[in-house]
């Protein structure tokens, strides 16, 4: 079981958590421009990378809060943690 | 190729059976293939046998990063199904049952197919319903599947737990007969010898780092940790490891990788003679011919290409198999492992042409390919060989997402996600 630092609660057992998939997936801001080629890069296309993903969590079971999340899928080490809207922290190498 | 028979077996037992040979080459890659395959498996090593069988193409190679059949290939729990609730999946997977029935014959290699039933319990009235409306959907289709009460499907499978004392009973259950398991080292191996016969190269220990495209953008060759290889045509077939491979090409998918984990426990004399599924309490189990329970669990709730997975997801399961057959609940469990299976969104495969010329993927089983490496294998070597799909697989395209074609097992529930 991995051990998950919520940015607002601190390390929890990751029972307490749901996943929400790749982070930084933006709604889009006028959908009515959107073509089908736009709707399927949205709604399904996703990175899957083999290292380091930026990812959703949900501390469900806890302060219920979405945050953000870098973990290495190699691993399944958690690199850092940062709370949503914050940008993807650029670590330049490091954690790999 | 030797081929295996009771004369052959007798003629060797005068010898010690000392006179049997290497069942494949262990060739050096060769400059240049007419096709390669990507991915040593039961689906890779299939399509190779079904190109190099059906379509003449003897001039190809099989690449395979690790061993034969040590990705997903050996890691699933042998399942072998059909009862799908679309027409386009109960068309690929009866397609798969209908060759795994002649598999052993075919290859001369007890693939030990068993259709010993594989039952699938219903816990709630929505179980029951979505469950019949399977039943009637199936035999619509030509797919056997037949509704059980409680006490027919205990007599089925005597250790079932049919009382109400548990937290979920059983109201009935949905059993197709011709469901069953095979042993699934030996698909790989089974494959990997007719289709060496033929002319295939296979090629371990070889990982693929880089697709060469030419100026048009079609496929030119493949980089390999042993050395370049040329070849106009690429047919994927690395399961978990799909976006990693296409991702070199500038193919993105629509697939998330997931472990899954599965778990076998001491071998045992025979007890247990179907294979049990339940999706609403999360188990399947069934008794292997060497005696094991082999039980599946299911995917880890985060993405991930590391193997394992976490241990309340087994004992989640384990729970699970203890309520419906408690007289399991003081066997010790022998050994645990994970696979990695990418999972598209709507839980169907894409077995197609990709954008890239020449670059064709079998991806997106999730947690069922193992039942449909022949269907798959074949319907892919058509794809290749033709360059275009098999009507078989012609559904199961990439441009379903685009539009809007989904074939919707995952909504369906007809697979414990």
């Amino acid at each position: 079981m991995l051990l998950i630092t919520c940015p607002h609660c601190g390390p929890r057992p990751e029972l307490e958590f749901t996943h929400g998939g790749e982070a930084h997936i933006a709604r889009p801001e006028n959908p009515a421009a959107m073509n089908a080629e736009d709707w399927t890069e949205y709604l399904y296309m996703r990175a899957n990378p083999k290292g380091l993903h930026a990812e959703r969590w949900r501390h469900l079971h806890g302060c219920a809060r979405f945050f953000n999340a870098l973990r290495d899928t190699t691993t399944d080490q958690f690199v850092a943690t940062y709370a949503t809207g914050q940008p993807r922290p650029d670590l330049k190498g490091a954690g790999q | 190729m030797q081929k295996f028979s009771a004369f052959e077996l007798f003629k060797q037992g005068l010898n010690g059976q000392a006179g049997w040979k290497p069942q494949w080459r262990s060739p050096e890659p060769k400059a240049a293939y007419d096709a390669v395959i990507i991915g040593g498996g039961g689906h890779g090593l299939g399509a190779a046998y079904y190109l190099a069988k059906q379509h003449g193409m003897r001039n190809i190679a099989v690449l395979e990063k690790g061993w034969l059949g040590g990705g997903n290939t050996g890691r699933n729990t042998t399942i072998i199904r059909s009862n799908y609730l679309f027409n386009e999946s109960a068309g690929l997977y009866d397609h798969s049952v209908k060759l795994w029935e002649g598999l052993s014959q075919e290859l001369n290699y007890n693939v030990m197919f068993s259709q010993r039933g594989v039952m699938m319990l219903a816990h709630t009235v929505h179980d029951v319903q979505v469950f019949k409306r399977h039943v009637h959907a199936n035999r619509a289709n030509g797919v056997d599947n037949d509704w059980l009460s409680p006490e027919e499907a205990k007599a089925f499978c005597p250790p079932l737990n049919i009382s109400d004392n548990m937290r979920y009973p059983i109201l009935g259950a949905a059993l197709q007969r011709r469901g069953g398991t095979a042993r699934h080292d030996a698909v790989a191996w089974g494959y990997a010898r007719a289709a060496d016969d033929l002319g295939v190269d296979i090629i371990e220990n070889c990982e693929v780092t880089g697709i060469v495209r030419n100026a048009a953008g079609a496929v030119e060759a493949v980089q390999t940790t042993r050395g370049l290889i040329k070849t106009p045509k690429i047919g994927v077939s690395a399961a978990g490891h799909t976006s990693v491979v296409l991702g070199m090409a500038g193919v993105r998918l629509p697939l998330e990788s997931y472990p899954l984990q599965a778990l076998v426990s001491e071998p045992i004399k025979p007890v247990f003679p179907c294979v049990v599924m339940s999706n609403t309490i999360h188990a399947y189990i069934s008794q292997s011919d060497k005696g094991e329970l082999v039980i599946g669990a299911g995917t880890d709730i985060y993405t991930s290409y590391t193997q394992r997975g976490g241990l309340h997801i087994s004992q989640h399961t384990l729970e699970a198999i203890c309520e419906l057959f408690p007289a399991f609940r003081r066997m010790r469990m022998l050994r645990n492992w994970g696979g990695i299976v990418d999972v598209t969104p709507d839980r169907s495969p894409i077995v197609a042409k990709t954008p890239v010329p020449g670059l064709y993927v079998n991806c997106g089983w999730g947690t069922g390919g193992f039942k449909a490496t022949p269907g798959a294998a074949h319907t892919l070597a058509w794809t290749i060989a033709k360059d275009e799909p098999h009507p078989i697989n012609a559904p199961f395209t990439i441009e379903r997402f685009r539009d809007g074609h989904l074939i919707d097992e995952a909504a369906a529930a007809a697979v414990a996600h």
